[in-house]
């Protein structure tokens, strides 16, 4: 584990040492949530938002700069656009091999695994991509409404 | 369904929002706000809409309450009108 009193700011030592410990459970959390999306309640968006919410914990009980070092500027704008390509990208893959728009059972083509598992298969990728977006896009607005457009400073 | 529960969880959503619109002090209309946005994840969890009342509890109470404190603290704490 990397040195996190480097960039401390506050001295309360219950919240940063509580939230140390709790930010890798929630996290932990938010990948079951994005997982299980297509079972139970949850699914992309809520677990994007959890995911987004550990990030936003940390800086809120550290500093600005030590949720950058878990998350860097340049990691958080990747995956924020990877989510957006992860889902038009398996929509367009399945309009390519014939089928219709988001239609997963297409799918089929490219790996065997009966047009039913496929369906089941497609949502979960799909919701990957809604989650990775989420959570960047509000780790962002975070930092921005926190530091005032800076990205460098605040809270 | 429990009406009973319904009608108290209801009562006391319409008095949070009437807090949150009447509260001076911005900072505490949007703690208001935000048990506002936890009841009502309390009255869509009751009335069987666990999708939309996980929603609320993540988006509403728990990352739009952080939001609204970052903003205030950037800008200014009493309300004008």
């Amino acid at each position: 584990m990397r040195d996190i009193h480097e960039h401390s700011a506050g001295e309360d030592l219950v919240i940063k040492t509580s939230v140390r410990l709790l930010v890798p459970f929630i996290q932990l959390f938010g990948l079951y949530v994005i997982v299980h999306g297509h079972y139970s309640p949850g699914g992309g968006f809520q677990g994007g938002v959890i995911l987004g919410a550990s990030f936003i914990l940390l800086a809120l009980a550290y500093d600005l700069k030590t949720s950058q070092d878990y998350m860097p500027i340049w990691a958080n704008a990747l995956l924020g656009n990877l989510g957006p390509v992860i889902y038009i990208g398996v929509g367009a893959l399945c309009a390519i091999f014939g089928g219709l728009f988001l239609d997963y059972s297409a799918l089929d083509v490219l790996i065997p695994l009966g047009p039913v598992e496929w369906r089941s298969f497609g949502i979960f990728l799909v919701e990957v991509g809604v989650g990775l977006a989420v959570m960047s896009i509000m780790l962002l607005l975070y930092w921005n409404l926190s530091s005032g457009g800076a990205l460098d400073e605040g809270l | 369904m429990i009406w009973q529960l319904d009608l108290l969880i209801l009562s006391l959503v319409v008095i949070c929002a009437v807090v949150t619109i009447q509260l001076k002090d911005l900072l505490g209309a949007s703690v208001v706000f935000g048990i506002y946005s936890f009841l009502m994840c309390l009255l869509w969890a009751e009335m069987g809409a666990v999708d939309v009342a996980f929603t609320e509890a993540t988006v509403g109470a728990g990352v739009s309450t952080i939001f609204f404190i970052a903003a205030i603290l950037r800008t200014t704490r009493r309300s004008k009108d």
